[in-house]
């Protein structure tokens, strides 16, 4: 009964939706005042989804085996954690998820909404409803996830061991929230053009949901980031995979627009533009997922292929991105530019911004496809890397870092203070750095080299916008924007040094043998077998010292039975310096085992500066909603007293 | 906002939906065809792997009519079950010769009394020399080489029953 209860919640929202878009139409027609029952149908067709999502969730929690999707993805052994997990482990209960999540956010821009004007929020409620209505439809056609098998089975067939992770039961929700949050700025850009309101009243309207999806999708990445650095045992942070790309891509867009809506809430400038960038955040959404759902490049994370799914997730992609495309075409054009800005001034800064951001989404959206495009055109295969990747953003992310540190001292229309005075401290400990890089490690690449120079220059830099002035007084939005910057500034500072010096040890050691990486011994004392609740495994005992107190590792490769699968659990150490990581491989005739030791000096700053970034991004959310909020209260006040 | 510009997005995803139609109508084929396709074997003289068997050398396989050169190794569970198709191929008359890669005489020996020996000669890559120059990875591989020592096939993986005809089929044409 549950998958069934499931089913028909899902059919229900769809019709909601359906109803929903009807009603947007009819409204925008007749300029009836439709808003309060749309805003009731967004509410309840979000419910219904959360109920089909919970039916599903409560499938495998159970081990339902008579649902064919719980009897491919799940086994009863498994821990109860990954049981659960596994509901968006898949690609029937990560598509339900990814609806679920536009339909709160749905229900969440219909209950929370009050600074857009109604013809544009009935639009955006319709845009929201008809995106919704495609998703459904693919759920109900080509992906139901609630199917059941004709004779239950008696067990399931598990689920693929890389995927038992604690990383795994929180990085896909949050990258979705990030992903599909997107949805309401899409919505809204399109409800503005359709009613010809785009100003700042809908920038400042549109700025909390946009920092919002912007701070899930930084997390999720972030988080991804280090799941793949310590569960796949290559030890590296980021591999320019396409799906790691498709997650990149919406995340440089929305950055981009992050700062461009500023402008617009602002000055009322950069309205075409910043609509342009509201759609392409969630479209590039859209691609991602339909890049990842449908195979059709070749990445690490083997997704099954299906034409028929492709094609229908295609078709959906093409309807909204070109709809949204073609309404910004016809529409731009009737946008009138706000307030005019000098060419030193804060404008200038975001537009620059925006145009590095807008050059990196390119190179990495060109880099991702051009091996399909070569092979459609010329027959050729290639494959397009890390040294493309590295070796043309990377420049242009280095300089991009530089002027974060200039942009927010910059003010409004036109510059009046010595900006460039206020930066001779940060620049004099960049150039300190750069020095102090040539007398260390002479030997080193460039763009680690400068990526640690620009790195010390921006950790003293983005806190100049709190200095000279009482830091307890600035805006909540202000200290975000600040702590953001910093989480630059260390993530930088850690791809860098971990580019610059990470030592690397691949050796065969037997039992007793010693092997050196960086500052470390690491002395190989034995392995022995070990089991956990659904595996068996080969545990190395690993006895690591530099000079004085020893840390003991146990690297371990894992067998799973269901399925068949062998994994490398690399054993890792964390030190306020850095990391030592450690995989242990197969053995040889001769008693010898294969050992891989990493020594990454300051490789945690990576995902450190990532969690800044979140956290500044937080607390720009937050201080952006108290004071709306503290607006709101007072105007009610005025009006109570002026009525009273 | 320049006309061209308001349109630029929408050309771009026009571009963008081509490139995906084309592929999701013609799927990716995984296999890449070998650089080496077309080429002559480059020169090589591999020692024997077993004293029963002469080794082989790349003039060998200019020998008039196609051969099926095969990579395989003692250590290669694959390999066991790819031997036993390659005698149902020698007895289709199919000249086959065998590398063994990164492997010890007893090891072969025990290997091929075991499951079966389809090969004519049989060289010994110890350090996997010769089966990099001609552009193989991994074990089992196989070359299909015609009667003037040119590489015409690469097949990268085990020989299934469901490519015997293939293969048949690229001998013939080989001839």
């Amino acid at each position: 009964m549950i998958a069934e209860a499931g089913l028909a919640a899902l059919w229900l929202a769809a019709g909601l939706a359906a109803f929903q878009f009807i009603l947007m139409i009819g409204a925008l027609r007749s300029e009836v005042g439709l808003v309060r029952p749309m805003r009731s149908i967004a509410v309840v067709q979000g419910v219904l989804t959360a109920i089909a999502f919970a039916m599903l969730v409560l499938v495998f929690a159970t081990t339902d085996l008579s649902v064919a999707l719980v009897y491919e993805n799940s086994h009863s052994a498994k821990p109860f954690i990954y049981k659960v997990a596994g509901t968006w482990g898949n690609h029937e209960g990560s598509m339900l998820l990814w609806v679920t999540i536009l339909a709160a956010a749905g229900a969440c821009l219909a209950l929370f909404s009050r600074r857009t004007s109604e013809q544009t929020l009935v639009a955006a409620l319709g845009s929201q409803a008809v995106l919704a209505l495609g998703f459904y439809a693919f759920l109900l056609i080509a992906s139901n996830p609630f199917a059941r098998l004709k004779r239950p089975a008696l067990e399931g067939l598990g689920l693929n061991p890389l995927l038992q992770d604690p990383g795994l039961a929180f990085h896909p929700p949050t990258l979705y929230i990030g992903y599909v949050g997107l949805s309401i700025a899409f919505s809204l850009a399109v409800g503005a053009l359709l009613t010809d309101q785009v100003d700042n009243k809908l920038a400042q309207a549109m700025r909390p949901w946009v920092l919002a999806a912007w701070i899930f999708l930084t997390l999720g990445i972030t988080a991804g980031s280090y799941w793949a650095y310590y569960e796949l045992g290559w030890g590296g942070f980021w591999f320019w995979d396409p799906v790691e790309n498709a997650s990149l891509m919406p995340w440089l867009a929305a950055t981009a627009l992050l700062h461009s809506i500023n402008v617009l809430a602002a000055r009322g400038a950069l309205k075409a533009w910043t609509m342009m960038l509201a759609v392409i955040a969630f479209s590039m959404s859209m691609v991602g997922t339909f890049l990842v759902r449908s195979g059709v490049l070749t990445s690490v994370h083997a997704f099954a292929i299906d034409p028929e799914r492709g094609t229908f997730l295609l078709a959906l992609l093409a309807i909204y991105v070109g709809a949204a495309f073609v309404l910004f075409a016809l529409r731009g054009a009737t946008l009138k530019e706000g307030a005019p800005f000098e060419l030193v001034s804060r404008e200038t800064g975001l537009v620059i911004n925006n145009l590095l951001l807008s050059v990196i989404l390119g190179i990495v959206f060109v880099g991702t496809l051009y091996p399909l495009f070569v092979e459609a055109v010329s027959g050729g295969k290639l494959s397009v890397g890390a040294p493309y990747f590295d070796a043309v953003a990377g420049p242009l992310a280095l300089v991009l870092a530089v002027l974060v540190g200039v942009g927010p001292l910059l003010s409004w229309r036109r510059e009046r203070r010595p900006v460039f005075k206020q930066l001779t401290i940060p620049g004099l400990l960049g150039v300190t750095a750069l020095v102090i890089t040539f007398i260390v490690a002479p030997m080193i690449a460039i763009l680690p080299r400068l990526g640690m120079t620009v790195a010390a220059y921006l950790l003293a830099a983005s806190i100049l916008p709190l200095v000279g002035r009482n830091p307890l007084r600035a805006p909540l939005a202000t200290w975000g924007m600040v702590i953001a910057h910093f989480g630059i500034a260390v993530s930088l500072a850690g791809m860098a040094m971990n580019a610059a010096f990470t030592e690397e040890r691949l050796g065969v050691a037997r039992p007793g043998d010693r092997l050196n990486v960086g500052p470390w011994t690491v002395e190989f004392a034995d392995v022995t077998p070990t089991a956990g609740k659904n595996w068996t495994a080969l545990e190395a005992k690993l006895r690591a010292t530099r000079g004085q107190g020893l840390v003991i590792l146990n690297p371990q490769t894992r067998f799973y039975s269901d399925p068949p699968t062998e994994t490398n659990e690399a054993a890792i150490e964390t030190f306020w310096n850095g990391q030592l990581y450690t995989v242990i491989g197969k053995s040889d005739e001769n008693g010898g085992w294969q050992l891989r030791l990493w020594w990454k000096p300051f490789v945690t700053l990576i995902w450190a500066g990532g969690a800044l970034i979140g956290l500044g991004g937080a607390l720009a959310l937050i201080g952006r909603l108290w004071r709306l909020r503290r607006r709101r209260r007072e105007s009610a006040g005025w009006r109570q007293e002026r009525y009273a | 906002m320049s006309r061209a510009v308001r349109f630029a997005p929408l050309v771009i995803l026009l571009v963008l939906l081509a490139g995906l139609v084309w592929r999701l109508a013609t799927p990716a084929n995984p296999s890449i065809t070998s650089k080496m396709t077309g080429k002559s074997v480059p020169a090589f003289a591999l020692a024997a792997a077993l004293p029963t068997k002469p080794g082989l050398a790349s003039t060998d396989l200019a020998s008039g009519h196609p051969r099926l050169v095969n990579f395989f190794a003692s250590w290669c569970v694959p390999c066991i079950a790819e031997v036993q198709l390659l005698q149902q191929l020698k007895a289709q008359g199919v000249h086959i010769d065998g590398i063994a890669v990164r492997d010890r005489p007893e090891d072969v020996a025990d290997f091929l009394a075991r499951h079966g020996d389809p090969y004519e000669r049989i060289g010994s890559d110890p350090q996997s020399r010769v089966q990099i120059s001609l552009g193989s990875s991994g074990v089992p591989e196989s070359f299909i080489i015609d009667g003037r020592g040119i590489i015409r096939y690469q097949h990268i993986g085990v020989i299934k029953d469901s490519d015997v005809s293939m293969i048949l089929a690229r001998l013939e044409q080989a001839k």
